[in-house]
């Protein structure tokens, strides 16, 4: 799915603060319980969107309060939509270690885009790299489940 | 108060020498739970010469990338002082988690508590 300009009905700028971010982090799953997602799609939205806010927050905003995140999203029954931008100056999201390699496993970070790609049905970045978009589908509609990453033994 | 602005809990028992720690909170996500936890769970390994620690995740219903960070320090900590960690009970959601980062490899993980402390014997 291309990261299009398409407005989304709902939109929140807040300050970069995670307690205030989480406020709007449980509006946006409780809208999406109120829907009829099932406790699978909405453990892997909650990941997910918790990851990117996270990563706002704390990458691109530096963890400054005087900095804002803005999240705007979509809910209907096939699908959530969700942005979260910063105003930092973007990253290298198409260089990201690999965190599950042998020289990266012990590391403490780095897994937060890994696990928001294995848990969403879509996943992109603006071209400055400060704000992401998370799609995930229905599986109750779908009937599709989220391909996760191949386990090897 | 939203649960992710909760004190953080733990339950912390000893089983024959083991320490046994259950968390209570069943969100692992923000920053200033996963501090309060891990301070204490470091503390925990620091006061035994051989740290034995059995992580009971019964009630976690979610954790964040940030947890499973605290969680690889902590086991750092405790196999530098030749001890042991064991998790357990982890729900199959959050397993899945552990599976798909690969960290299913690094930590010693079982099924039930009982099948945790069989491990350190």
């Amino acid at each position: 799915m291309s990261f299009d300009r398409q407005t989304l009905p709902h939109e929140v700028v807040i300050p970069s603060d995670l307690h205030v971010a989480r406020r709007v982090e449980e509006d946006i799953l409780r809208a999406v319980a109120s829907v009829g997602y099932s406790r699978e799609d909405r453990f892997a939205i909650r990941l997910a969107l918790e990851e990117a806010i996270v990563n706002a927050h704390k990458h691109g905003n530096r963890s400054d309060p005087t900095r804002t995140i803005t999240i705007s999203y979509a809910i209907d029954a096939h699908r959530v939509i969700v942005r979260v931008r910063d105003e930092g100056g973007g990253f290298a999201f198409r260089t990201v270690p690999d965190p599950t390699s042998p020289d990266r496993l012990s590391v403490p970070s780095g897994r937060g885009i890994m696990l928001m790609r294995a848990y969403v049905d879509g996943i992109e970045y603006n071209e400055r790299g400060n704000e992401v978009q998370l799609v995930k589908k229905n599986t109750r509609v779908s009937g599709l489940r989220t391909e996760k990453p191949e386990v090897h033994p | 108060m939203p649960e992710a602005e909760a004190e953080a809990k733990l339950t912390v028992t000893n089983q024959d020498g083991i320490t046994v720690v259950e968390f209570e909170n069943r969100k692992i996500l923000d920053e200033l739970t996963i501090n309060q936890i891990f301070e204490k769970l470091n503390e925990l390994a620091d006061a035994e010469n051989v740290p034995l620690i059995l992580l009971n995740f019964r009630k976690v219903e979610h954790l964040s990338s940030a947890a499973l960070g605290a969680l690889i320090t902590l086991n750092k900590k405790v196999g530098q002082r030749n001890g042991r960690l064991v998790l357990a009970n982890i729900h199959p959601q959050i397993y899945e988690v552990f599976k798909i980062t690969r960290l299913d490899k690094v930590f010693e993980i079982r099924g039930t508590t009982q099948e945790g402390l069989r491990v350190f014997r």
